[in-house]
């Protein structure tokens, strides 16, 4: 039977990996009486969640533009590449 | 027969780089950062062989543009030696769990909000969890769970193993979702 700690450390290369059958079962036996780790699991999902949706905001906000001073520093730069 | 128009790169500097900045500044978190890969992807671009070929341009240019960034984590993560990887490894022995392997501190229930106006505070208080992460996590952390890089490519990139991977973004989530307990709780 797998302890906390160990449930965590499963449950956090959970999403980067994909456990083994076994694992896999182990971990879901240690949630189904363990409901801190399950909380933590539920979490860590959740954070990750969060993160795709901060990334896509920052992606769609217009007001984050690039400074146009930057642009014509661009401009000048490409048109130095293209002599 | 119609002849093949040369893209303007110009007219995809207009219409394309605020989106490219926004890319990189969601990936980098730093605005000289994100200036300076938007401008090595339109020189890129230029000097590419299959510039003339484009017909989606965008698609494109992020692609070039995610490469770029890449090589610019890696260049922040290069100061991560055996050492301090060892160090992450004892570090997450004591600090959360107790000798049995129990919750040291049990984690308290929250979720995250549903309600919109809820949803941008959290992911305020988010940011500053992960700026107080040690700067190489949170390198590795942006690389995997924001810029969506597979663990083998963190890997080749990082010159690091799948388990040093493995227990670094341990310690960054272990230490991000402890620090939103605390300051979201509180909110």
């Amino acid at each position: 039977m797998l302890n906390c700690k160990q449930t965590s450390q499963l449950v956090s290369q959970s999403l980067d990996r994909r456990l083994s059958l076994r694992e896999r079962i182990a971990v879901r036996l240690h949630l189904l009486i363990c409901k801190y780790c399950k909380r933590f699991s539920q979490q860590l999902l959740a954070i990750r969640i969060g993160l795709q949706r901060m990334t896509k905001s920052m992606e769609e906000d217009t007001h984050l533009n690039m400074p146009s001073e930057t642009k014509a520093r661009i401009a000048k730069a490409l048109e130095a590449e293209s002599k | 027969m119609l002849a093949m128009k040369t893209p303007n790169v110009h007219d995809w500097l207009t219409e394309h780089s605020d989106y490219l900045y926004r890319f990189a500044l969601a990936r980098l978190r730093d605005p000289h950062l994100a200036e300076d890969v938007v401008q090595e992807t339109f020189i890129a671009a230029i000097k590419s062989p299959s510039f003339a070929e484009q017909s989606a341009p965008r698609t494109w240019l992020t692609g070039i543009l995610k490469h770029k960034i890449i090589d610019v984590m890696r260049k922040n993560m290069r100061e991560v030696v055996a050492t301090d990887l060892m160090h992450e490894e004892d570090a997450n022995m004591d600090e959360f769990f107790d000798e049995t392997g129990h919750w040291a501190e049990k984690p308290l229930a929250w979720d995250i909000p549903h309600d919109a106006l809820e949803q941008k505070q959290f992911l305020v208080i988010l940011q500053q969890c992960m700026d107080k992460l040690p700067s190489k996590l949170a390198a590795l952390f942006l690389m995997r769970d924001i810029h969506e890089t597979d663990n083998e490519e963190i890997c080749k990139e990082l010159s690091i193993t799948s388990t040093n991977a493995w227990v670094m973004l341990y310690r960054a989530r272990m230490g991000i979702r402890k620090c939103l307990e605390i300051h979201w709780l509180q909110a």
